[in-house]
């Protein structure tokens, strides 16, 4: 699986695996806008940590994203991103679009106490 | 100017195809040294060109795609990705940021744009009904500063 989902209260984490390409734009796409409409999921995070590679099927994906988040009322926001990706994202406007950046959470290893907010 | 060094790729205009082309052509770039940057740089306006064959010149049925890629003196890497397609009847249209003939497959319409960005200089030329060729410039600068 090219997306591994974390879903808790309305708050989603998709950590894509691999490339981002034409290839496999499709099935990631799918398998995450399935997950935040069955989810009724408000805020997204997009993680990056383990994306290689991504071309401008990347953007395309965060676009739609945006859009659907937008739709629904919610946010998105892009996390841990590879110097060599920001470029082709900023490229594209897509920090006027999402947040990037913005400090890891941990929504299913809640803390107690209200969590530890970083 | 004579090519010091060069490879010729051709291979089925199918999407699985997109991740081996620009791999194969970063392999045959890494001779140079290049930064990790370079290459990425590289991969990703190769994976444009290539996949804008796949979706666009060979929208309909399935074609061949042609690389070629020349090392010149001085660092300087050509890459040319050529098809057989449909061709562009419009390309400064085309080159458009923002613009797609294919918005169904969500593309964002900015290959060209992503190219123009990461390369020193982009060409392309095209027949209607022939095919077309993109032409990326590269030079890649000596690690040792």
């Amino acid at each position: 699986m090219a997306v591994q989902i974390d879903l808790a209260d309305e708050m989603m984490i998709a950590h894509i695996i691999g490339d981002i390409d034409h290839h496999n734009a499709k099935e990631l796409r799918e398998t995450i806008d399935d997950a935040v409409v069955k989810g009724q999921v408000r805020e997204l995070e997009l993680d990056f940590r383990d994306v290689s590679f991504m071309d401008s099927s990347g953007i395309g994906l965060v676009m739609g994203r945006y859009k659907l988040m937008k739709e629904i009322g919610g946010d998105l926001y892009l996390i841990n991103i590879a110097s060599h990706l920001k470029k082709v994202m900023i490229l594209a406007g897509l920090d006027r679009l999402a947040i990037m950046d913005r400090p890891e959470r941990h929504p299913l290893k809640p803390v107690e106490n209200g969590g530890n907010k970083q | 100017m004579k090519a010091i060094n060069s490879m010729k790729l051709q291979f089925e205009g199918r999407s699985v195809n997109e991740s081996f082309s620009r791999t194969a052509v970063a392999a045959f770039v890494a001779q140079l040294d290049p930064t990790i940057e370079e290459i990425s740089d590289i991969k990703t306006a190769v994976s444009e060109a290539v996949t804008n064959c796949i979706v666009h010149a060979y929208r309909h049925k399935l074609g061949v795609v042609y690389i070629t890629a020349n090392i010149l003196p001085d660092s300087h890497v050509v890459i040319k990705i050529r098809d057989k397609g449909c061709g562009i009847p419009d390309i400064p249209k085309a080159m458009e940021p923002m613009y797609t003939s294919a918005p169904e497959e969500e593309r964002a319409g900015l290959g060209f744009a992503v190219m123009q960005s990461l390369m020193d200089k982009v060409k392309v030329t095209s027949k209607e009904g022939k095919g077309t060729t993109v032409v990326l410039e590269r030079s890649i600068r000596c690690k040792e500063a």
